[in-house]
């Protein structure tokens, strides 16, 4: 579990997270919503130490992050897994090479057994056979697939995906989606997601946080969301006229 | 003054001990082949024809019959030992490694491999800078010797062919009055600026902020520092070393 308790970040004088507290839990899918622009990837660069806060507190499974060294923060970081927004693949690497960095940096593992959890990971994403590609030889689905099998790779206790669904087609964005929902659940991992993609927000929502101007403005789940009379959540759920449209038939059934 | 104290902080993480010493001496070795093994053409070729301008050049204002025929020889030696294979080669490395190192580690940054790393729990100055300043001090003493020896060749090359002075004339020249010690100076100095380059190229790079554009302004800031800062660590180096 990932607790973030009155997180406050600014800069250069300019508040971007204000106060903001919220609590994701183990073996679920918590996503964080929001507008560009309101503190979604700020909030998650801060819980992985990307940028440091300027007050406040989280922790992870009770251990405080803000206050531990570099030497400490490693620890912990051996146990989150990332997937960034572009995958962020090391591009000299294949995609074996990819995924058994993290293996030859942090672990005693043989070359037989980096090779076995190589294969495993890949085959959970189902890339089997794909290990010597190399990421530009890949497909933008295929890019985010490997860099889950990366996160995945050191059996992480806390799961960390910004953005996983841009630039991919509505096909591959179900699949990915899947992906990370079934993986949270199989590994009881403590996934957060960072994401504007609706479609995720309703498939996989099983925790939703939505950030407005740098503050914790709403939290509930996939089903809640649709109904909460918020007019902020309002406007971000139902921006589309494809979504105001199914909103329309959703009250029309309630009558 | 912000940037020598953020370039010195830098230098304190890079200069920590390696997660794991045998993807250290991996990484060393692909960096004595991109830092080292590929400078090699350029290095010969520069070194090569410069040699035979500056024995040209020397040779041709020779016009005094009071001086030694040696001259031409002694002058081509010094030279290239003193000056141009430590300070002209570390200056053309600046451009073709700091630019490279630069560029690479600049758009690691841009497209959140950096990141990657840090999140991993991997020093990443450490990973990426420490091999690249290894191979530097450890392969930039050999490109100079290297240099050293290319430069006379060219020089004698240029001669004999020229006709403007025999083998025996130029050898006795590249021997005569020759100092060990200069040959020590030269490559201290080489270490320092292998140093130099690579790590102020890495500077601009790691901390290059945006997107495509701002790396390319990264790769020519690097290449600008790190000749800036050559030049004045050779008239220091000379300073404290020759005199």
């Amino acid at each position: 579990m990932i607790e973030v308790i009155k997180v406050n970040k600014a800069f250069s004088g300019n508040t971007i997270l204000n106060d903001v507290s919220a609590n994701f839990e183990k073996g679920k899918v918590n996503l964080i919503i929001g507008q560009s622009g309101q503190g979604k990837s700020v909030l998650a660069k801060c819980m992985v130490g990307l940028h440091e806060v300027d007050s406040g507190e989280i922790l992870y499974d009770g251990r405080d992050f803000t206050l531990l060294d570099r030497h400490e923060r490693s620890k912990i970081r051996q146990e989150i897994g990332m997937l960034f927004q572009g995958a962020a693949l090391f591009d000299s690497m294949t995609v074996e090479g990819n995924v058994m960095f993290p293996l030859i940096m942090f672990t005693k593992m043989t070359k037989g057994e980096m090779q076995k959890r190589v294969d495993f990971c890949l085959d959970r994403v189902n890339l089997k056979g794909k290990n010597k590609l190399f990421p530009s030889e890949c497909s933008g689905g295929m890019q985010k697939r490997i860099g889950i099998a990366r996160a995945i790779a050191m059996n992480p206790k806390y799961l960390f995906c910004d953005e996983p669904n841009s630039g991919l087609d509505p096909q591959t964005s179900i699949l990915i989606d899947g992906l990370i929902k079934d993986i949270t659940a199989e590994f009881q991992m403590t996934t957060i997601v960072i994401t504007h993609d609706m479609n995720s927000v309703i498939e996989i929502g099983d925790n939703i946080l939505f950030i407005y101007k740098g503050q914790n403005w709403w939290q509930g789940n996939s089903e809640t969301i649709i109904t909460t009379d918020n007019p902020e959540i309002g406007n971000f759920v139902y921006a589309s006229q494809f979504m105001k449209d199914i909103r329309a038939s959703m009250q029309e059934k309630r009558r | 003054m912000r940037n020598i104290g953020k370039y010195i902080l830098m230098l304190k993480d890079v200069f920590t001990r390696p997660n794991k010493w045998r993807v250290f001496f991996e990484r060393l070795l692909e960096e004595l082949n991109g830092i080292g093994i590929n400078s090699l053409p350029i290095v010969a070729l520069m070194s090569t024809f410069i040699g035979g301008v500056i024995a040209l050049q020397t040779a041709s204002n020779m016009s005094s019959p009071l001086l030694p025929a040696y001259t031409v020889g002694y002058i081509t030696q010094s030279s290239t030992i003193l000056e141009f294979s430590p300070t002209i080669i570390s200056l053309i490395l600046a451009g073709k490694i700091g630019s490279n190192i630069a560029s690479e580690i600049g758009t690691m940054r841009v497209t959140e491999q950096i990141d990657a790393l840090e999140i991993m729990g991997v020093n990443s100055l450490n990973f990426l800078v420490l091999p690249k300043i290894t191979a530097a001090i450890i392969f930039f003493p050999i490109l100079v010797i290297f240099s050293m020896a290319l430069s006379m060749l060219g020089g004698w090359i240029s001669l004999v062919v020229s006709n403007l002075s025999t083998t025996e004339e130029y050898v006795l020249g590249l021997r005569a009055f020759f100092d060990p010690f200069n040959i020590k100076y030269a490559l201290s100095k080489t270490v320092v600026f292998g140093f130099l380059i690579v790590s102020v190229s890495s500077f601009y790079g790691y901390y290059v902020k945006g997107g495509s554009l701002d790396v390319g302004r990264a790769s020519t800031q690097a290449v600008v520092s790190s000749s800036v800062t050559i030049l004045i660590a050779n008239f220091l180096l000379t300073q404290m070393i020759l005199l």
